[in-house]
């Protein structure tokens, strides 16, 4: 194998043998699909040796897919639009609605998530609050391993406790403990109907307070956000994004009399909060797959978008319990003026765009979220700032040796992504 | 007794004494047992034919106790044994001569409950339902129902990542642990997860919840809890044959319906649970559905009524909507009385395999021939969401030749579960029951790659020792510490 060259297996035999091949010679490997989101963790540590490209692009296609048992196995090349359109005909989804992370970069033409970038990322979107996270879909997977042995894990069926679930842990290992060839997910059917429930102009306390009484009612809210003005004008519907204040909205799905019911039953226990507007089947559809596709803190594709975004600025993926979300973005904004914060996930999940700095803030950021038990991501900075911080959170000794003891298991040799998400990992 | 089991280390054996009596130093009064009467209690689970006395039991009460004896165990090389409740069916809790248990049991408190972040951290030496206790007054519930869940503790549901009827719509542990605090083998303590979802880094959640107690100790966790739905309803469905109402099943979600919980009784099964508990079940039926939906009460009328039309294609037998919570109950009462039922009748071995749902009457069939060829009845209760098969395999424990065809009639459903594309354990565990059949699911390269995992945790194999992995395949492990 050649140092800076792209390697596209089509099959898993060959991927098997390019990664055993580049164990034997030490060769590190960028592990890739369609790379949207390689620009997500740490430059690779590739010491003196330049690394090859490895892309599972090649390998395609759904091998099987039962509506009638909620099942679907496909490669990991698989593009995610292929599964979706596959899956909507049968008036099925992908419950954990993979979040678009791809939008927050500069793509080239027709590059698109592919099925096992959205696993190793475990990219989950609105409905994760409801339904559960791209890695609680996972049944089963075959993977390389960096030693280039295929190893299977899991199942297609629902329910497996035979062994550890090791499938499950590739989900959101970003491709640096083995390459995954194909994934086995469950799927769930569509909900008949939307409706989205809307307040205007909520600070963040009552907004995060009106998201987790909704979630603690008996009537599925299957997504909640909260948008401040800034982010409320990177809408894609210019209705919305004229409004000029924040929006804080909720989701129901379900059939159409259940949703009449619930939407009532809502409006009632939520009043307290200020009135409340609704979003029809039609407009409430287009305003999830925009806050899906991460819009609001979106690469901006024109010119003009770019003058009402600041994209340039470092972006973190922070997630704490809903309860600390607002006291936590206090502290934030106490600390780092100009900061700006959306909140999903009941408040659980915060974006929060900081003004540029040296680290992107993350010395600051780190000791202020430390007090709140939560979890800081760096999602998006300059290259430079990227190598020279933890791009993930920084965790105690303890596990940071069963981290390295991880990888050591699947990859000895560190050959997978090595340095992506942890330095010397 | 077809299934071995390891052989206890004779160095540690003579220590026994001095190990108790350091022990004794270490925790408090009336934590270490070590008389016979007092080890009885604890030497197996509800793998009911296996029974081996233990070197000591160890009641800690908290996290330091927990860390100080595995401190201890770890320096000398003594084998620990997790222990929730003892409800275990695969023989997860089964202890060796050598090895200590660890009962979690004193350590049963709920520390912190938040309804607004809707979680709730407890010790988990916790029952299930005592956690879901802890919230129903307001309206929320954990998701995971084992039917042992009176008993059962978070810990052990961790450990065998526990299911129930209902986790075909809420998931099963896995998908509602948020953090552990676990002690390792040689002490240490490490938290993974918290109050948040989904932390950025490796899913060591997921390695842990399943694991059957190899990889560490949890001794605290962070739960989802779910605000509970207004109200639910079964439906109980009659069919003429098991095919009929496995093909019901598939056509209520091909509609698109996820009802909370679809179980599946076979002929055997309704006569022994109609004569114990007497819950009006039909007994000319081949085969039953309960089917039970949630939501307000109009939304479960309107889901029963499709339901029922769905069914109305099957040619059932009967169908029966609850019209009460009294009828709910007593449709429900049946299923839940069914292993009180069975063992009333005799002594009974229930395994657990999945299968896709479409194989559901190959299955049946394969599993009746198996039992018709050693000789045995056989009663099926199955999940049928999700494929969960419940072979209940009857047999006289007092007749030894009976018993080793119990395990070979478990053993080979087992394999005609994995033949049709399933696995072997949906949520009772490996354990030492189906140790020897990981081969049938798993190659060398995929076991290998699985105890890696565990050598990472626990180098040195002493955490619930003889389980999971095939003896013959945990040799290269162990000898390279020995």
């Amino acid at each position: 194998m050649y140092a800076s060259e792209n390697y596209f297996p089509r099959n898993e035999e060959e991927l098997c043998g390019l990664v055993a091949q580049a164990s034997s010679e030490g060769l590190p490997l960028e592990v890739c699909g369609n790379r949207t989101k390689r620009n997500i963790g740490r430059p690779l540590e590739i010491g003196v040796k330049e690394g090859a490209r490895l892309s599972t692009r090649q390998i395609t296609g759904v091998t099987l897919y039962e509506p009638q048992e909620l099942v679907l196995s496909a490669h990991a090349g698989t593009p995610l639009s292929q599964i979706e359109t596959l899956l909507d005909e049968h008036n099925q989804e992908l419950a954990f609605e993979p979040s678009r992370l791809e939008n927050l970069f500069e793509q080239g033409e027709d590059a698109e998530a592919t099925l096992g970038g959205v696993i190793a990322a475990n990219a989950s979107g609105p409905r994760r609050i409801l339904r559960g996270a791209a890695r609680d879909y996972v049944l089963g997977a075959r993977a390389v391993n960096g030693k280039g042995e295929v190893i299977k894990s899991g199942g297609r069926v629902m329910k497996n406790v035979t062994g550890y679930d090791i499938a499950r842990a590739l989900a959101g290992s970003w491709g640096t403990l083995a390459v995954m060839s194909e994934i086995t997910l469950k799927v769930l059917p569509k909900a008949e109907e939307t409706r989205t429930l809307v307040f205007l102009g909520l600070p963040s306390e009552a907004a995060v307070s009106a998201m987790s009484t909704a979630m603690g009612t008996p009537y599925e809210v299957s997504a909640t956000v909260h948008l401040p003005p800034e982010f409320v004008a990177r809408h894609s519907d210019p209705d919305i994004a004229g409004l000029e204040q924040s929006i804080t909205a909720l989701r129901l799905e379900s059939f159409s009399a259940s949703l009449e019911y619930r939407a009532g039953r809502l409006h009632r226990q939520l009043k307290p909060f200020g009135a409340i507007y609704e979003l029809d089947d039609v407009r409430s559809r287009a305003f999830w797959n925009d806050i899906r596709a991460l819009s609001f803190i979106a690469k901006p594709t024109t010119d003009e978008d770019a003058y009402l975004t600041v994209s340039t600025w470092p972006l973190w993926r922070i997630t704490v319990a809903p309860h600390q979300a607002a006291k936590l973005m206090n502290a934030l904004t106490t600390q780092l003026e100009g900061s700006r914060a959306a909140y999903e996930w009941s408040g659980g999940l915060i974006w929060v765009e900081v003004p540029p700095a040296t680290d992107a803030s993350a010395t600051m950021l780190r000791r202020i979220i430390a007090e709140f038990q939560a979890d800081a991501l760096l999602v998006r900075a300059e290259p430079e700032t990227l190598a020279a911080v933890d791009v993930f959170q920084p965790l105690p000794e303890g596990n940071m040796r069963l981290i390295r003891g991880l990888k050591e298991a699947f990859d000895p040799h560190r050959i997978l992504g090595p340095g992506r998400m942890y330095t010397g990992v | 007794m077809s299934i071995a089991t390891i052989a206890p280390k004779p160095g540690i054996l003579r220590k026994r004494t001095n190990i108790v009596s350091a022990l004794k130093k270490m925790l408090s009064p009336g934590a270490v047992i070590a008389e016979e009467a007092g080890l009885r209690v604890y030497d197996g689970d509800a793998f009911f034919a296996y029974r081996r006395l233990p070197l000591a039991v160890v009641l800690p009460s908290s996290t330091a106790e927990v860390s100080a004896i595995l401190k201890y165990c770890h320096a000398e090389g003594i084998r620990v044994v997790p222990r929730g409740a003892g409800t275990s069916l695969s023989g997860g809790a089964l202890p060796v001569e050598d090895a200590l248990v660890l009962s979690l049991t004193r350590m049963n408190r709920v520390l912190d409950v938040n309804l607004e972040s809707r979680i709730i951290r407890v010790e988990t030496g916790i029952t299930n339902t005592a956690v879901s206790n802890a919230v129903s007054k307001a309206g929320f519930a954990f998701a995971p129902d084992p039917s042992s869940q009176i008993a059962c503790t978070i810990g052990g549901n961790i450990a065998a990542n526990a299911g129930g009827a209902h986790c075909l719509k809420y998931g099963v542990t896995t998908n509602n642990v948020l953090g552990v605090k676990m002690v390792l083998m040689n002490g240490e303590v490490v938290e993974f997860g918290g109050p948040h979802l989904d932390a950025g880094g490796y899913d060591f959640l997921a390695l842990i919840n399943g694991s059957e107690g190899q990889l560490g100790i949890v001794t605290e966790a962070t739960l989802r809890i779910l605000r509970q739905a207004e109200a639910a309803r079964p439906v109980l469905i009659g069919f003429p044959s098991s095919e009929s109402a496995g093909k019901c099943v598939s056509a209520i979600i091909a509609r698109g319906i996820v009802p909370v919980a679809i179980e599946f009784m076979d002929k055997p099964a309704i006569k022994v649970c109609e004569e114990y508990a007497q819950a009006g079940y039909p007994l000319d039926a081949g085969a039953l559905l309960i089917v039970e939906v949630e939501g307000s009460e109009d939304e479960i009328a309107m889901q029963l009524a499709e339901i029922e039309e769905i069914a109305t294609g099957f040619s059932p037998t009967v169908i029966h909507v609850s019209q009460s919570e009294e009828q709910s109950a007593r449709i429900w009462k049946g299923r839940k009385a069914a292993f009180g039922a069975i063992g009333r009748i005799a002594d009974y071995y229930c395994t657990d395999g999945v299968i896709p749902l479409a194989q559901l009457s190959k299955a049946l069939n394969a599993i009746a021939t198996i039992g018709q060829k050693h000789k045995l009845q056989v009663a099926n209760i199955f999940h049928a969401g999700d494929g969960n098969l419940h072979p209940i395999i009857l047999y006289d424990a007092n007749d030894e030749n009976e018993r080793t065809r119990a395990e070979l009639c478990g053993e080979e459903i087992l394999k005609v579960c994995v033949k049709l594309g399933g696995c072997l354990s949906g949520e009772h565990g490996v354990g030492v029951e189906k140790r020897e059949l990981m081969t049938q699911q798993y190659n060398e390269v995929d076991i290998a790659q699985q105890m890696r995992v565990k050598s990472v945790f626990d180098p040195e194999w002493l955490l619930n020792p003889g389980k999971v992995f095939p003896l013959k395949a945990q040799e290269p492990f162990l000898d390279r510490v020995r």
